[in-house]
């Protein structure tokens, strides 16, 4: 069964109550590639998938410090110390990532004046369609009903997005805590130290398991994207990819005539090489880190 | 001529069988027996020329764990001696000739490295100075120098600074009020291994050897960062003893300890410069289940012990779902 086959069931799926693409006013050439992130955004991904995989191996030996493995996974940063050390460099490198997008964001509406970032259809904030989305989507696995048209960003994207935004933050700010304690007792009780290595690492069972796991399944794993999704590597996507997956989008952009000018060239056989590469370390990095907790876990 | 011959061969052979036989009960002379040897070390006023004793109980040696066995059976050199007295210098008597192993174990400790590589031939401990000699007894024998009891005023007999400040320490009242359990020397140092105390090996081990009784509050500590990189092999963060101290340890209701109020800003402030009041609010001991030893953590434990399986769960099944719809709609296109 490949890729392509199980995309066209998907639109069988959609298909079948809506109205076709072809409906509507009569659209431009549509390209054959469409841009989806630009360059900032798959330099953010980049980094926060670098820091999180090193914040990942260096946290879990002390996370799992009675595992057989801790030891072991330390010593491949220098011991417990070398570890320490990459753990604040990568947490600083992350926490800066996501203090820079956030003030990118704002940046963005209030003094370039973007409209649609707290509202709209290309919005990473929470929307009532999401809720419906949801529900369709739990109609189209019972098969109910046919796969919802998602928008350019879905429901359980919004909450990879809002989960990193949030777990950073609290992270962060338990890390820094944890990092300079002393002066953290000028405004804190010591007590505050036991709660925010308890949300430390609790967050972090919860962030490693969830992007790891999840994520790595609704962006990569699942089998209509099996084995990984190269589009936050490469930027952009087939068109026809955006017309299985982000139905309403594509419409959107096909009744307002934009499509055409979301078009982008196809990607680069060296940037698609690159995302391979750095898709398969991470992919495999992160599984691999789950195997060592199984085993922690489990045995 | 043949005849003459085989006579003087058979003579010469009779007369030397004779012989060897003669001198047999000679060659091997029958070791001294204890009687022989206390016929002189009897004598409670026995000296050698220098005028040290060499004087042996032997009441009290027959009631030691060794009062069965032979003097030679020890002094192994006299046994082949003929004529008494004997030299005054004799071979050292070698414990390890019967007691192998822990000859072994000792010879890896501090005391055999101070005595044979250190040069403190005459300070560093070797088997006699901590067991006796002619009156070993057996650890389980009260009157032995290393029945529990004992043990302190043993090893204090050149410790004697850490005596003093091991007696004034809880472990020390409860070993004399009678609590045999309450830890000695040898229980954090071992008796024949005994190494220093900076080694990163030893002081690893120390706090398990203190959750042997306090396991309750062995496996908070585990749970804390101090523990956890203690696990992890460092010795650079607060065990047990960074703390409590090591052998004056007193109880934090103690004015005296290292932990009480009045002291804990300085102690936590040995690592962490710039400890304060607020600081030391810190739980080194921390339980998420006791709700009341920290109600937050209590709550933020509850908090995600919900969250954590209601999120993999949720999401766990979502894919699961999804998994199964794609493969079955992929199922029916095939068809």
């Amino acid at each position: 069964m490949t890729t392509v086959t199980l995309e066209q069931a998907e639109l069988q799926d959609r298909r079948a109550p809506v109205a076709p693409f072809a409906a509507g006013p009569a659209p431009a050439p549509a390209p054959a590639h469409v841009r989806r992130f630009d360059a900032r955004t798959r330099w953010l991904h980049v980094v926060i998938m670098t820091t999180f995989l090193g914040l990942a191996a260096t946290g879990l030996p002390l996370l799992f410090s009675e595992a057989a493995w801790a030891q072991l996974l330390a010593s491949l940063f220098g011991g417990f110390h070398g570890a320490g050390l990459v753990h604040r460099v990568f947490g600083a490198a992350l926490l800066g990532a996501v203090v820079w997008h956030v003030g990118d964001v704002f940046w963005r509406a209030f003094v370039r004046g973007e409209t649609g970032l707290f509202w709209g259809p290309n919005s990473m904030v929470p929307q009532p369609r999401d809720v419906v989305d949801f529900f369709g989507m739990m109609k189209w696995f019972a098969g109910l009903g046919p796969r919802p048209k998602f928008e350019h960003f879905t429901y359980w994207e919004k909450f990879d997005y809002w989960a990193v935004l949030w777990g950073t933050a609290l992270m962060g700010a338990a890390g820094l805590i944890l990092w300079f304690p002393v002066a953290a007792s000028r405004i804190l009780p010591g007590w505050m130290f036991n709660i925010a290595l308890f949300v430390h690492g609790a967050e972090a069972s919860l962030a490693i398991g969830f992007i790891f796991v999840v994520h790595f399944f609704n962006g990569h794993l699942r089998p209509e994207k099996f084995p990984m999704d190269l589009v936050i590597f490469t930027g952009t996507m087939p068109v026809d990819d955006l017309r299985h997956e982000r139905a309403a989008e594509y419409d959107r952009l096909l009744q307002a005539g934009t499509l055409a000018s979301c078009g982008a060239a196809a990607p680069e056989a060296a940037a698609v090489t690159r995302g391979w590469v750095v898709g398969t370390i991470g992919l495999t990095l992160g599984i691999g880190l789950i195997g060592l907790i199984l085993y922690a876990v489990l045995l | 001529m043949w005849t003459r011959f085989a006579l003087t061969v058979a003579a010469v052979g009779l007369i030397s069988t004779a012989a060897a036989a003669g001198q047999s009960p000679q060659a091997a002379p029958k070791p001294p027996a204890n009687e022989d040897c206390l016929a002189c070390h009897g004598d409670a006023d026995a000296k050698r020329a220098d005028g040290r004793t060499i004087a042996v109980d032997a009441k009290r040696f027959e009631g030691s764990t060794h009062g069965p066995m032979a003097c030679v059976d020890c002094h192994a050199d006299l046994a082949k001696l003929t004529e008494f007295p004997h030299t005054d210098t004799l071979a050292k008597v070698a414990c390890a000739s019967c007691h192998d192993d822990i000859g072994s174990k000792y010879h890896d400790s501090i005391h055999a490295w101070a005595k044979e590589k250190a040069g403190l031939t005459a300070a560093a401990p070797a088997c006699a100075d901590c067991h006796g000699r002619h009156d070993i007894l057996k650890k389980t024998d009260a009157a032995s120098r290393v029945a529990r009891a004992n043990i302190p005023s043993t090893c204090g007999s050149c410790h004697a600074g850490i005596k003093q400040k091991y007696d004034a320490g809880i472990h020390a009242v409860a070993l004399k009020k009678g609590q045999s359990n309450a830890p000695v020397c040898s229980d954090c140092h071992t008796a024949h291994t005994i190494q220093r105390a900076d080694t990163t090996a030893w002081r690893l081990g120390l706090t398990a050897e203190c959750g042997t009784c306090h396991a309750g509050v062995v496996a908070s500590f585990e749970r804390t960062f101090h523990g956890k990189v203690n696990q992890l092999g460092s010795t650079r963060v607060a065990a047990c003893a960074d703390c409590h101290g090591a052998h004056d340890i007193l109880p934090a209701s103690n004015p005296a300890s290292t932990i009480s109020s009045g002291h804990l800003v300085a102690t936590c402030g040995k690592c962490h410069a710039g400890s304060n009041e607020r600081f030391v609010k810190y739980d080194p001991h921390p339980d998420p289940q006791n709700y009341k030893r920290g109600a937050i953590l209590w709550w933020a434990n509850r908090f995600y012990w919900v969250l954590i399986p209601g999120c993999f769960g949720f999401f766990g099944l979502h894919s699961l779902l999804w998994f199964w719809r794609s493969r079955r709609n992929g199922k029916e296109r095939g068809r």
